[in-house]
């Protein structure tokens, strides 16, 4: 199967060549010295970590070239670790280069497999207790043995299931209820149209009764963004363009791709961008995918006035917000 | 007898006739290691994994792995008065309230890129020198069980100080576990004890980032080196090297100085980084919130191809009856990682039986001499690459002035074309450097000096390899390809005659090479001269 033909014989291995040290007594010295010094560096650096670790106060700070204004007490507790260290290290392999012996050893390979006398007997040993053991002649115990060895690992499983609670409905629905009031995050103000500028943009989370607190569980998917957009600029049918006001428009903040917060709005082209995976929405059709990974739109809020002129939720989201789950109904 | 020497005797007694270790450790301590610089790699992931159990150890003493809300009253005074994670709390504590804490995060944080860049270092090395092959396929996929592995416990440590950064990965975490077709959203609900983000997440992903999966770290280099160990280290080919023996230093007092030094050397870098380069520096992020992200969110390197997958899936979902299946996820985030992961574990046993090779290899391969092999890791790398580079497009698009549009497209397409175009000329390349070498062995090195002979022919003088470096160039085997059995010696189909034809023109592919100088040829060369 090889090539046949060995083209070189093997010259086996090459001479050993004596370095400096091995032949010169001087240049051992020289050696034994260097390595001697690489080991005082590093007590150098022990003894710059402990002044660094008490004679430093932890808001002294230092300007330095390329790394800036630099808190020295950090900095030099950290070089004087690496110090310590680093040099026992160049110490050591600095000794075995130069004075250790360097001559090459073989060693012979044994193959990895046993010898064929040992895989027999280990066979014929296996056979044997396993016969005593009788499994082959006792079928029901082979078979009642199996099922319950099975069946034990339904244990731990179980065990496992009160890691949470099940999802239910809860995946679909949010805070925002028809009548809900849009208030500022920050601030927690309710806020009129006049409150936002045309190309003005603010984050609303739903209002809650006095005494409920808002969780990150809540932000993670209330979060709402409004944005102002001259009426006209709205390309939106009559039924999406009835959930705006007076060109205030609601999105969800929630990215429908994979659930970051979608921050960048570029008020120019009108587009709403996330930083996590670039999927771009374009406002002023309802938050139409244009770019990125994103396959839907970000879920509008339609939002109206008050009685108080404050704004407010028409109705809930009318579908599940956030990225994608297999329950979602998307129709 | 010295006292010294009296007092170690006693000491070596009294533990042998305890453990008997004597007669063992007589053959350890002459134990013979190969020398090579490509052999560090591995020790670089060994040694970053003990600073990372140290440092890691250290961080624990202050870290409160808890989400319970809380105000800061630490002396970071930008944030001071906040409401934050209990977590993200105890990090801004150990960032500026405990001496050396921020060092030993920083640490830990470069210990760990290192850890993962050293493991993918390390692994590059042993494809392609065909260090995987058998006896030593076990150890391959130990390998590929730790790099795996590893990816996810970096992650879980990057989440773990609960800042927006972080926090925003684990809201990308579970929108793909989500995903998941049918159990998805249970399968969150269970993880994070209910709703994204809920209280419970922290302290879980603690236990496991400290306890379960360091624990089955440790378990698996143990198996790792006690294999590396038990099957003997591979050696490079050269003159004196065969499959039969391994030429190297003694463990003794050689390999224990050079690796012992080797550890404080990596930690005195890994202090060094942490001194002076800062990373992750969690209080300019501010405290993690679901409603809030800082642009140009970045993981760390090595989930930054799972991330260009992710950015540059195409827009596809499918709605029906009810139901969606999310394909922007499920493919980059979940299909895709799992075929590259499991091609990698299996990779040993394709090749095998690509070639129909079954017998132990403890030579290595020089890249070269492999060039199927070589090419479809360069293919493999591009293919990383092309998605890193996306993983970085917002930051790609904002420091060199290109559009984000342009990056997804060229990743999109390159991804698919780059590969098998890479793969075309790495083989090539390995196919040059072995005519290179033929022509070496056979006609020596070209001197660079031209000498006029009596008629006036010019010539340039070619010096004779040494036979050492001759037999280093020269001394690899060539494997012919297997024939194809489609029919037995009465005319019979082999049924399995279509795998036959695969396997027959895969081991085609895997044997192309340039063939070596023959003794023959030698000869004749001789002989001319």
């Amino acid at each position: 199967m090889s090539n046949e033909i060995a083209p070189l014989t093997d010259p086996g291995l090459p001479e050993h060549i004596h370095r400096k040290a091995d032949v010169d007594p001087i240049a051992a010295k020289k050696a034994e010295r260097q390595v001697g010094i690489l080991f005082l560096l590093s007590v150098l650096g022990t003894i710059l970590f402990v002044y660094s670790y008490v004679g430093i106060d932890e808001d002294v700070f230092i300007f330095l070239p390329i790394m800036g204004n630099t808190n020295a007490h950090q900095l030099f507790l950290g070089l004087g670790l690496a110090m310590s260290l680093f040099f026992i290290g160049m110490a050591a392999v600095h000794w075995a280069k130069t004075l250790m012996p360097d001559h090459e050893v073989i060693d012979i390979r044994k193959e990895q497999r046993s010898k064929d006398e040992d895989r027999a007997q280990f066979v014929a040993t296996v056979k044997e207790r396993g016969g005593e053991a009788g499994l082959g002649r006792r079928p029901f115990i082979k078979r009642t043995m199996g099922l319950a060895l099975g069946l034990v690992g339904i244990s731990p499983i179980l065990l496992l299931r009160d890691l949470g609670p099940l999802p239910e409905n809860d995946l679909n629905t949010t805070n925002w209820a028809a009548g809900t009031r849009l208030v500022t995050d920050p601030g927690n103000r309710p806020i009129k149209p006049s409150d936002l500028e045309v190309g003005g943009v603010v984050q609303v989370q739903p209002e809650f009764p006095p005494g409920k607190e808002r969780h990150l569980d809540d932000i993670a998917q209330d979060s709402v963004l409004l944005i102002r957009i001259r009426p006209e600029e709205f390309n939106l049918t009559p039924e999406r363009l009835s959930w705006t006001y007076q060109g205030i428009i609601a999105f969800s903040k929630i990215c429908s791709h994979m659930g970051c917060a979608v921050a960048l709005y570029e008020q120019t082209t009108k587009h709403l961008l996330c930083p996590c995976h670039q999927s771009t929405f374009d406002v002023t059709r309802a938050a139409k995918v244009i770019f990125g990974p994103a396959a839907r739109p970000l879920p509008q809020l339609a939002i109206t006035v008050d009685s108080e002129g404050y704004l407010v939720a028409q109705a809930p989201f009318n579908e599940a917000v956030g990225p994608s789950f297999w329950g979602r109904d998307s129709q | 007898m010295s006292a010294r020497e009296r007092v170690a005797g006693q000491v070596a007694n009294y533990v042998d006739e305890r453990t008997g270790a004597a007669k063992w450790l007589k053959k350890t301590v002459t134990k013979v290691f190969p020398d090579h610089w490509s052999f560090m790699l591995g020790e670089i992931v060994l040694y970053s994994f003990i600073i990372l159990l140290l440092s890691g150890t250290f961080l624990t003493f202050w870290f409160d792995p808890s989400m319970r809300e809380v105000e800061y009253e630490g002396s970071y005074e930008p944030l001071s008065g906040l409401k934050m994670s209990a977590a993200y709390a105890s990090t801004l504590h150990i960032s500026f309230d405990v001496r050396g804490g921020l060092l030993m995060r920083q640490v830990h944080h470069w210990a760990a890129l290192i850890f993962m860049a050293a493991m993918v270092a390390h692994l590059m090395r042993v494809f392609f020198t065909g260090a995987f092959r058998k006896p030593r396929e076990f150890n391959w996929i130990i390998g590929v069980g730790l790099l795996t592995l590893g990816i996810v416990e970096g992650f879980l440590g990057y989440s773990l100080p609960d800042d927006l950064l972080s926090g925003t990965g684990i809201r990308i975490a579970e929108a793909i576990i989500q995903a998941i077709p049918v159990v998805g959203s249970y399968l969150s609900y269970f993880a994070f004890g209910g709703a994204f983000p809920g209280e419970m997440f922290i302290p879980r992903i603690y236990v496991v980032h400290i306890l379960l999966i360091p624990g089955i770290f440790l378990a698996l280099i143990t198996v790792h080196l006690m294999l590396v160990w038990y099957q003997k280290h591979t050696q490079y080919p050269g003159p004196g090297r065969t499959e039969k023996n391994v030429v190297g230093y003694p463990l003794m007092p050689v390999y224990m100085a050079k690796a012992g030094g080797f550890f404080f050397i990596v930690f005195g870098v890994t202090a060094f980084l942490g001194a002076v380069a800062s990373i992750n520096p969690i209080w300019i992020y501010g405290p993690y919130t679901p409603g809030q992200i800082g642009a140009g969110s970045q993981p760390d390197w090595y989930m930054g191809w799972l991330d260009g997958l992710v950015r540059m899936a195409p827009p596809i979902e499918t709605h029906a009856f009810g139901h969606t299946i999310s394909w922007n996820i499920l493919i980059p985030g979940l299909i895709i990682p799992g075929i590259i992961f499991t091609g990698m574990a299996l990779y040993p046993f394709i090749e095998s039986w690509m070639t129909g090779d079954k017998r132990e290899h403890h030579l290595l391969d020089r890249p070269r001499n492999a060039p199927n092999r070589t090419a479809l890791g360069a293919m493999s790398i591009t293919f990383m690459l092309v998605t890193l580079i996306n993983g970085g497009n917002d930051l790609l698009a904002t420091h060199f002035d290109l559009s984000i549009n342009q990056i997804m497209w060229f990743s999109r397409i390159g991804v698919i074309v780059l590969p098998p175009v890479v793969f075309v000329i790495t083989k090539r390349i390995c196919l040059s450097l072995q005519r290179a070498d033929r022509e070496l062995v056979l006609h020596g090195r070209e001197t660079g000096r031209l000498v006029m002979l009596p008629h006036g022919e010019f010539i340039e003088v070619h010096e004779p390899l040494s036979p050492h470096r001759a037999y280093t160039l020269a001394s690899h085997e060539q494997p012919a390809a297997m024939e194809p059995v489609l029919a037995d010696e009465n005319g019979v189909r082999n049924p399995e005659g279509v795998k036959a034809k695969v396997q027959t023109r895969l081991s085609r592919a895997h044997s192309e090479q340039v063939a070596k100088p023959t003794a023959k040829e030698m000869l004749e060369i001789e002989d001319h001269h």
